[in-house]
């Protein structure tokens, strides 16, 4: 393997354990009697919902578009997550058949009663329906794990999942690509490397 | 008629070739192209490049935005068909349940088998390689020397397209002229990495890929590989000239429809079937291999994946290519009164000696690689540069603990963004979310680098394969029971890897998640994810010892051969595919050279 498809194995076995041996066989096979199988068409544009019906409740993608935007919003550079597809992403994600995906789901759920609850205990209404200030509040209670008082660690954990999810279903798109200045995927006549005032600029070679 | 059925196959076949990889493709282009008439079995189905490959596709188009999922574990856009670590309805055993002692198999279910999706590292083995015990008294010596094969590796090169460059440095050998394409650039990333390694006294040089950097030499390349024969030349010309060099796009992964890089089906089997001489049966699974009265091999027993049924095909030769378990496998199952232990282990050898590579990786961010301009840095999708081992001194000198080398794989750059491009960003971000959160993806994009380090695994009487007493898979067919272990050696060479990468990572200024691993069996990849499993029928000077000669010849059946890296009898830190073609190449003209003289 090259490093880039060890570097994508490495990804793969943290997101999906090997099933415990004997490997294969049955379970592979009630992995396939859903998801897309082990020979899908590559060359087919997919869409979520396609493959597997999408399970959120309305509520339930309401919350996810306004926890999306929270992370990524629109800024002078590209649109909020939601206008580029990444809650049907979250959707399709939850309801797929996947090991890794199965395990999200009752997290994320449970991450989105969570947010409802803390919000109605503290503002008095459903998360999707507090201000952003109030989203925010929360948001920052639950944002990074280390920080997280003990009896909010679940939900921190559930923030950086989701945060993952958002991030991967935005940056997996036209719109991502270009805000991080992703210029390949072109064929080109020549490949030269850096140019040389770069190098020069940081002392290289 | 080049693609036949069971029904069609013709009944007057010199050779069949079980499996269609790196080791069956280059035995059936060998054979072929010298005119003998060959019947290709391959267990998947066919696969045709051109018209398969997703070149462009992006992740947004795909489910799950083309991340792996057990079905595609390489990701959606892997060019794997029917394969992984999982195979339907293809289950093995791992007699181990713990990590140290678990083996996964990779396998793939497609015409070219994994050489479609492989990373196209193609690194030859070095003098040293094949006589380690000689050096330092482990392990096994082949029975063939570094000069015996280096003609092969020369053919191989100039057939496939291999770049890469000559340094002259220990064990890692330079290519006569004309063998090699000119390396690729390398990225800022690349830069950087050689001159903080260097500084550490670690080498970085040209890493050698097969990837077409240029058109490959059609006019005096043909005439080298294929001399006095004039048919053979005029057709591989011509196959030579449709191969297009690469165009610095797209993740070679994937497979390629302009066939800039290798895969068995866009390289080594084109040619074959031009030649008029090859028929491929696709969807043909191989049990066993049958016996004549004489005790010669008559042919092999396939269950033809389509009707189910059990169908019989005869030649003078049989090569088992099948990938080094699933030919071992295929013996194992052999089973007759002659041999009750399975075809070609008189010695007692079949199974055993099974090796991986040891891995380990480490990746860090950089602050002097954040924020720098756009660039497209799609390159040669990975290796424009790589470490070769470089510690022959302070191993000699018993300095490390561990006897035998590895080498690098590192990288950077702006890769196109995906599913985990800005995940798990916290230990950097403290957590961001909002627009501050876009700016850290936007700062930390492209900054990343890692190492992987690939080292040489000894081959030890714990890590083997056998039949399972019980289970069979989906065609009836016995499975293999796995047993792993990793000695000391591996271990503590997987620790030194964690070292020397977080070592190299702070000095680009970097930083690590955490601290260098250093404990070698926490550090180690579980044996069989590195996909580089050789050994089980190893190749050696002794028929008591080894279960072939050094003609890939199994010593009890004379016109049975294995040219996978079944035969290998050692693993060394060089990934095995150049060397599979390369003995795969030797085998055939040996078996070519026998067959004129009717001694096969």
């Amino acid at each position: 393997m090259d490093r880039r498809t060890s570097i994508k194995w490495v990804l793969a076995a943290s997101a999906w354990p090997l099933l415990t041996v004997p490997a294969g066989g049955a379970a592979a096979a009630a992995a396939g009697a859903a998801g897309y199988g082990t020979d899908p068409d590559l060359l087919a544009a997919y869409h979520p919902g396609e493959l597997w019906p999408l399970t959120l409740s309305s509520a339930q993608r309401q919350l996810a578009q306004v926890l999306c935007d929270l992370i990524i919003p629109a800024d002078e550079r590209s649109p909020a997550a939601s206008q580029v597809g990444v809650v049907d992403f979250i959707d399709e994600w939850v309801s797929a058949p996947y090991p890794a995906c199965r395990r999200d789901r009752p997290m994320l759920l449970e991450g989105f009663a969570w947010l409802d609850a803390e919000a109605a205990g503290r503002f008095g209404k459903g998360f999707a329906a507090s201000a952003l200030h109030q989203q925010s509040a929360i948001c920052d209670d639950i944002c990074d794990a280390r920080r997280a008082l003990p009896q909010r660690r679940a939900a921190a954990a559930f923030f950086a999942r989701y945060r993952d999810l958002t991030a991967g279903g935005f940056y997996s798109t036209p719109v991502g690509r270009t805000d991080l200045g992703y210029i390949g995927n072109v064929p080109q006549a020549r490949f030269d490397g850096p140019p040389a005032a770069l190098l020069k600029k940081l002392n290289l070679p | 008629m080049p693609f036949v059925t069971a029904a069609s196959q013709a009944h007057d076949y010199d050779v069949i070739v079980v499996g269609s990889g790196a080791g069956g493709g280059q035995a059936a282009y060998t054979l072929a192209m010298e005119g003998a008439k060959v019947l290709l079995l391959e267990a998947g189905r066919r696969y045709r490049p051109a018209t398969e490959t997703p070149m462009f596709q992006t992740p947004e188009l795909a489910p799950l935005r083309a991340t792996g999922t057990p079905q595609k574990p390489f990701g959606f856009y892997d060019a794997t068909v029917d394969g992984g670590w999982q195979v339907p309805g293809e289950p093995y055993v791992s007699a181990g349940t713990s990590d140290g002692e678990r083996f996964q198999w990779w396998r793939a279910r497609m015409l070219g088998g994994r050489t479609n999706h492989w990373g196209r590292i193609a690194l030859r083995y070095g003098p040293y390689d094949f006589k380690p015990r000689t050096r330092d008294g482990l392990g096994f010596d082949w029975p063939l020397a570094y000069a015996d094969i280096a003609p092969y590796y020369d053919r191989v090169e100039r057939l496939i397209g291999v770049y890469g460059s000559n340094e002259g440095l220990e064990n890692t050998p330079d290519s006569p002229p004309g063998c090699l394409l000119p390396p690729p650039a390398p990225l800022v990333s690349d830069y950087l990495i050689a001159q903080r390694a260097r500084r550490l006294g670690i080498p970085a040089i040209a890493g050698h890929r097969a990837v077409l950097t240029r058109p490959l030499d059609f006019k005096s390349s043909p005439a080298l590989l294929h001399p006095g024969n004039v048919r053979a030349q005029r057709i591989l010309a011509e196959d030579m000239r449709a191969r297009t060099a690469c165009f610095w796009a797209t993740p070679c992964g994937r497979g390629c429809a302009i066939r800039a890089n290798y895969q068995s089906t866009t390289v080594h089997l084109p040619p074959a079937l031009a030649s008029g001489n090859l028929d491929i049966t696709t969807d043909a699974m191989v049990y066993e291999v049958t016996l004549a009265g004489d005790g010669r091999a008559s042919g092999v027993g396939f269950i033809e994946r389509s009707t189910r049924e059990q169908r019989h095909a005869r030649a003078r030769v049989v090569v088992l290519a099948a990938s080094a378990c699933e030919s071992v496998r295929i013996l194992l199952n052999s089973r007759n009164a002659r041999f009750p232990h399975g075809l070609a282990n008189s010695s007692g050898r079949l199974g055993r000696y099974l090796m991986d590579t040891v891995g380990s990786s480490v990746s860090g961010q950089v602050p002097l690689l954040e924020s720098l301009p756009s660039l497209n840095e799609d390159a040669a999708d990975g290796m424009q540069l790589y470490t070769p081992w470089w510690l022959y001194r302070e191993q000699r000198a018993g300095r490390l603990g561990f006897a035998r080398g590895y080498h690098i794989e590192f990288g950077g750059g702006r890769r196109m963004p995906g599913f985990g491009t800005a995940a798990g960003l916290e230990w950097l971000t403290a957590g961001s979310y909002g627009a501050r959160f876009k700016q850290d993806a936007r700062r930390y994009y492209g900054s990343f680098v890692s190492f992987d380090g690939r080292g040489e695994m000894i081959p030890n009487d714990l890590s083997y394969c056998e039949l399972d007493p019980q289970l069979k898979d989906t065609w009836g067919i016995p499975v293999l029971r796995f047993h792993w272990r990793w000695s000391q050696h591996e271990l503590r060479q997987a620790a030194h890897m964690q070292r020397t990468f977080t070592d190299i990572i702070e000095a680009m200024g970097g930083r690590t998640r955490g601290p260098a691993e250093s404990d070698g069996a926490r550090a180690i990849a579980p044996g069989g994810s590195i996909i580089h499993e050789v050994g089980g029928a190893i190749m050696g000077s002794d028929p008591a010892t080894s279960v072939t000669n050094q003609w890939c010849q199994t010593w009890d059946v004379p016109n049975l051969f294995l040219t996978d890296g079944a035969v290998f009898a050692s693993n060394a830190d060089k990934n095995p595919t150049l060397t599979i073609m390369a003995l795969a190449w030797r085998a055939s003209d040996h078996i070519l050279d026998r067959m004129r003289r009717r001694e096969l």
